[in-house]
């Protein structure tokens, strides 16, 4: 068998290939936090709770009801956003004149609340949650299986990032969001409902969350404490990126994740620090980030 | 000082002397080890106006350390603790020098980030025990005294609170203090008027990570052990949430919050089990919509006001 610096080339592909799948992940949630924390100014720290309501909904969906992976990974998605909405009218619209930091602790105690229900309700392990049939198997590509379920996650949660790009960027709606983000009070002066967009914004984040959930549920066990690890990884990401651009958050939250997999190959133990460390360095030598503008 | 604020002083000094003839020690002793990581936090948060978010990890730290020196190098019972909280501020000059490159919400992004990653080194080095923790710390002797009975062992811990109560006391109305609440309310100016403003930030980080690595140290003596909890991010939200609820910034604050929480989580452990952290974070919302200024910041108002209504 072919073998680069003693590793087996097979298992560099699996790690590469989980690597882009975590990556992936990584880029969804991270474009969430920027997109709401562009318009809303608040770090969104209950992004991993909502994104593991968004994997718990799907098995519930599957359990009580017996509805299958593609219905809920519509109506997950607007679940959660429809939660998103009702935290934004409720609780997070009182906050926006206040230091941006009552807006995160707000948000961390929901995930508290969150992840506490969820655990009192399932306990502390994970429920399975089988690949949809349409997707089960693998792909022979000649130098290595590739799981199907797998490239569809990538693909997926790059359709996802593309198509808000394309929202953002390119259509009347996103021209008004990004002039709301810009300048509220000029923007409201020109006719165009604020509130709503915001109360819109903070809903279509969290609903990103909610579908990365749905996506994760067959790649892994679907479980309460699935969020919370990963969001503060996710965290790093962003520092390490910078909330800029919104490609840039898809670049780093990829490429982070297919560094996070060949350190898994390479040298185990800093597997789950590589991120981390990372960040370290990147602010030494460029504490906006490598996409941020220092403001 | 004015009389009324030494009088205050004196009744709280009674109470901590009289506590444990009332109430159990061990109880005691933790609300004191809380309130004095709540104090050194609030050092942070509440004078410097930095939100930390990775403040467990200092708490962690100086716990295994202590643990590591009084367990396996059996040194002393003060050089152990000594060894704790240098290695919690050292820890501190660290992570501060590089979480001060960024400000406001990064910043606390940044030390959860780096908390993490010490936490998972926790997990894997050897010397913790991972998630068995380090058991059986012998507590030792002090000038002849046998630290294993509990009455010996609250008198040092208070007086290691009160110590480092009144060193913060002298910290926020020094000058340096004075600085660093005129970084709170406007780092920009403060630059302009000629202060190093990364110097004084980084030196109030090592001085809350250092006084939060004695409340570990002092913990791990208490109970006894140090485990992966003491450096998990749940503690780092609990000392945030005892400074919120008491009330930031202000003197007597995280230490009403921090008796609040621990005696709250003491009673309702075994009644109603992982709720604890939906109430937890209940009380979280409630205190940033309802009342930010916490239960010591709203008396104070409040009290300001009938006072000026009388005048």
């Amino acid at each position: 068998m072919t073998e680069i610096f003693g590793v087996p080339i097979q298992a560099l592909y699996g790690q590469l290939m989980l690597g882009l799948v975590n990556g992936s992940f990584y880029a969804v949630l991270s474009l969430g936090l920027a997109v709401i924390f562009g318009m809303l100014n608040i770090i969104n720290f209950a992004h991993g709770a909502l994104y593991m309501a968004g994997a718990m909904l799907a098995w519930m969906g599957m359990e009580y009801l017996g509805i299958g992976y593609w219905w809920m990974l519509l109506l997950a998605p607007i679940c959660v956003g429809l939660i998103g909405i009702a935290i934004e009218r409720l609780m997070l619209q009182w906050l926006y004149k206040l230091d941006h930091l009552y807006g995160l602790l707000l948000t961390f105690g929901l995930a508290l609340m969150i992840e506490g229900l969820f655990r009192d309700l399932y306990g502390v392990a994970g429920q399975p949650y089988s690949i949809p049939e349409e997707f089960a198997g693998a792909f022979n590509l000649g130098f290595m299986f590739l799981p199907k379920y797998r490239a569809w996650v990538v693909v997926a949660s790059l359709s996802v990032c593309l198509m808000t790009w394309y929202m953002i960027e390119k259509t009347r709606l996103g021209a008004y969001l990004r002039a709301a983000t810009e300048n509220p009070q000029l923007t409201q002066a020109f006719g165009i409902n604020v509130p709503l967009m915001v109360m819109l914004t903070y809903g279509f984040g969290v609903g990103l969350a909610g579908f990365a959930g749905v996506l994760a549920a067959p790649a892994s066990q679907v479980g309460p404490l699935m969020g919370s690890n990963l969001i503060i990884v996710v965290f790093a990401v962003v520092v390490i990126g910078g909330m800029g651009s919104i490609l840039g958050s898809v670049v780093t939250g990829l490429g982070l994740g297919i560094i996070e997999g060949m350190t898994k190959v390479f040298w185990p133990e800093a597997s789950a620090t590589v991120v981390f460390m990372i960040m370290a360095v990147v602010l030494m030598f460029r504490p906006a980030g490598l996409f941020g503008r220092e403001k | 000082m004015s009389r009324r604020v030494t009088i205050a002083y004196l009744v709280g000094l009674g109470l901590l002397l009289l506590a444990p003839l009332f109430i159990y020690p061990i109880l005691v002793m933790k609300v004191l080890c809380f309130a004095l990581f709540a104090c050194a936090f609030n050092l942070l948060l509440g004078y410097t106006g930095l939100l930390s978010f990775g403040h467990a990890v200092f708490l962690g730290t100086a716990a295994y350390v202590t643990g590591h020196a009084l367990k396996v190098w059996q040194l002393p019972t003060l050089v152990g603790l000594l060894a704790g909280t240098v290695a919690a501020a050292a820890l501190g000059w660290v992570i501060g020098s590089l979480a001060i490159r960024r400000q406001g919400i990064y910043f606390a992004m940044v030390t959860l980030a780096l908390a993490q990653m010490v936490f998972f080194f926790f997990l894997q080095a050897p010397f913790t025990g991972g998630e068995d923790g380090l058991q059986g710390v012998p507590r030792g002797t002090l000038f002849g005294l046998d630290l294993a009975n509990d009455m010996n062992l609250y008198y040092l811990v208070a007086a290691i609170f009160s110590a480092s109560f009144w060193l913060i006391q002298r910290t926020i109305h020094s000058p340096f203090g004075q600085i660093l609440k005129a970084i709170r309310e406007n780092e920009a100016r403060t630059i302009s008027l000629g202060y190093d403003v990364a110097k004084y930030k980084l030196l109030a980080f090592v001085l809350s990570a250092g006084l939060a690595g004695l409340a570990g140290a002092t913990k791990t003596l208490v109970f006894k052990f140090a485990t992966l909890t003491d450096a998990h991010w749940h503690t780092s939200g609990e000392v945030v949430l005892m400074t919120l609820l008491g009330g930031m910034g202000t003197v007597f604050g995280p230490l009403v919050g921090a008796t609040i929480i621990v005696t709250l989580q003491n009673e309702l452990a075994d009644k109603v089990g992982s709720l604890v952290t939906v109430i937890m974070g209940a009380i979280f919302v409630i205190c940033v919509l309802a009342f930010r200024r916490g239960i010591v910041g709203e008396s104070l108002a409040l009290y300001k006001r009938m006072i000026g209504q009388k005048l």
